[in-house]
């Protein structure tokens, strides 16, 4: 299980990459694990409002529909359109080519709330 | 939570372990898509020890379950096995069983893991209350384990293990031999649509059949498969599952299981309901549907028709083989016919589905 040093992490099992202002928004390690194969992904419009610990976008699995919530509060600015027809990237790179929205935040330092990795890994492991 | 004989077996392969009514079962191994598609493929190696097994002797034995079942069981022949259910007075379903005719005085139905104890109370009430002596029926759930072995490799595998005549052994019959030394029911059926075997053997014997199988089937691609693929290869063909398209509000007519319900037989319980369901006609029906739009169905959600609401979904899914969205629904007559254009409630958003025959995939 991965749990990258650099990124920030969400107790919805999120991570978080911070770009000045930009943050770019994934699920985790232990939540595409958990999910299974993942079979679609569904992606709110470039221009949407987020809030944030609001739901922004679903992620299913062959099972079950789980809700991705938005870590912080902002704007979407970008979508990664490769899930739509490979949704299972999710599951085989879910830090890197699974990334799936990028968020231009309303307060840059709202990002500073999140966990970071070592925060998070003591989540899961207290979950188990 | 009950456990298989085959519980630790499950937890060393790494298996993810679900609670699947009040049972401990392995919902996946590798993944659902990788299980999925290695039955299609090659072969699969299911633990179903939960399954019930209920066994009915005695000289009225036939007249019993004639009156028990929907299904012709005057039909069978010593070595036949028959898909049936039980209904209940008002027509609507107690469980779907399969039958296994050993003589025309021993039978034995395999029933619904969910539904053993259910069943079993049904099945004496029924002999109760009619007026048939000499008939003795027992509940073997615990004694027997079950293995079901299925995909496109199954004979080669199972044929490893045993001197059985497994070319000669038909779709939808058994026979009693041994397989690897130890005598068991050896069955020519399953839930996938595809070729295979389903296993009845002492439970003490699970854990070495099943390691023999898989040393047998691992270089033909045998792989351990859970219940998430299990659903996903039952859906792809459009069998029934109890709980969704099937429960005690629907009746084997609505459901697609008029080709099995035989209301021209002796009276059997429900008899009456259903011969009046038939004569008013159905208000709603089985159907298949497959998705026209990027979405996946999901039980429960909403099926329309323009404005108005004909149905709803009682099973969906991707299907792995076709990689499109697949459901069973229930839905008005009007809405049943091939091809007609549906939508689905996917979430708050209507999404375009099409009428389709099942299987979906052949």
């Amino acid at each position: 299980m991965e749990f990258p040093e650099e990124l920030k992490y969400t107790e919805e099992h999120e991570w978080v990459m911070v770009e000045e202002d930009l943050a770019v928004i994934g699920i985790t390690d232990f939540a595409q694990d958990a999910l299974g194969d993942v079979v679609f992904v569904e992606l709110p419009e470039v221009g949407t409002s987020v809030e944030a610990g609001k739901a922004f976008g679903v992620v299913e699995s062959v099972k079950a529909v789980s809700d991705v919530y938005a870590p912080l509060t902002g704007t979407i600015e970008e979508i990664n359109d490769d899930l739509i027809d490979a949704p299972e990237i999710i599951n085989t790179s879910p830090y890197e080519d699974g990334w799936m929205v990028k968020i231009r935040m309303a307060e840059a330092k709202d990002a500073d709330e999140l966990m970071d990795a070592e925060a998070y890994q003591a989540l899961i492991a207290e979950e188990s | 939570m009950q456990k298989t004989p085959l519980n630790q077996i499950h937890r060393d392969l790494g298996a993810r372990m679900v609670d699947f009514g009040g049972w401990d079962m392995p919902v996946q191994y590798a993944g659902v898509i990788e299980e999925h598609l290695a039955v299609r493929q090659a072969a699969g190696l299911f633990d179903v020890s939960h399954m019930g097994e209920v066994e009915v002797t005695g000289t009225n034995a036939l007249a019993y379950i004639q009156l028990l079942t929907v299904n012709d069981a005057a039909k069978l022949v010593d070595g036949q096995v028959q898909y049936s259910a039980f209904c209940y007075p008002e027509g609507g379903i107690v469980d779907d069983v399969t039958l296994y005719r050993f003589s025309d005085t021993r039978f034995m139905f395999c029933v619904n893991a969910a539904n053993i104890d259910k069943d079993f109370a049904w099945m004496q009430q029924v002999l109760a209350d009619s007026s048939l002596s000499d008939v003795t029926l027992v509940n073997r759930s615990e004694e027997f384990a079950q293995i079901a072995l299925q995909g496109p490799e199954s004979e080669k595998i199972l044929a490893c293990l045993t001197d059985l005549p497994l070319a000669e052994l038909t779709y939808y019959h058994f026979c009693v031999g041994e397989v690897d030394g130890l005598e068991m029911i050896v069955s020519r059926t399953g839930y996938t649509g595809e070729d295979g075997f389903e296993l009845y053997l002492p439970s003490a014997a699970a854990v070495d059949i099943w390691q023999e199988l898989m040393a047998a089937g691992r270089p033909l691609g045998l792989q351990p498969i859970g219940l998430g693929a299990r659903d996903t290869l039952r859906l792809e063909k459009g069998y029934a599952l109890y709980g969704h398209e099937l429960s005690r509000e629907i009746s084997p007519l609505e459901a697609g299981l008029a080709w099995i319900t035989k209301l021209d037989k002796n009276d059997f319980v429900g008899k009456a309901a259903l011969v009046a369901q038939k004569a008013d006609g159905v208000s709603r029906r089985r159907v298949g549907l497959i998705m026209l739009e990027r979405g996946i169905p999901r039980e429960e959600y909403p099926v329309f028709l323009g404005d108005n609401q004909v149905g709803i979904v009682t099973s969906g899914t991707m299907s792995p083989s076709l990689k499109v969205g697949i459901a069973l629904a229930l839905v008005a007559p009007e809405a049943a016919k091939s091809d007609t254009e549906l939508e689905i409630v996917v979430r708050n958003r209507r999404m375009k589905a099409k009428v389709a025959r099942p299987p979906f995939v052949e």
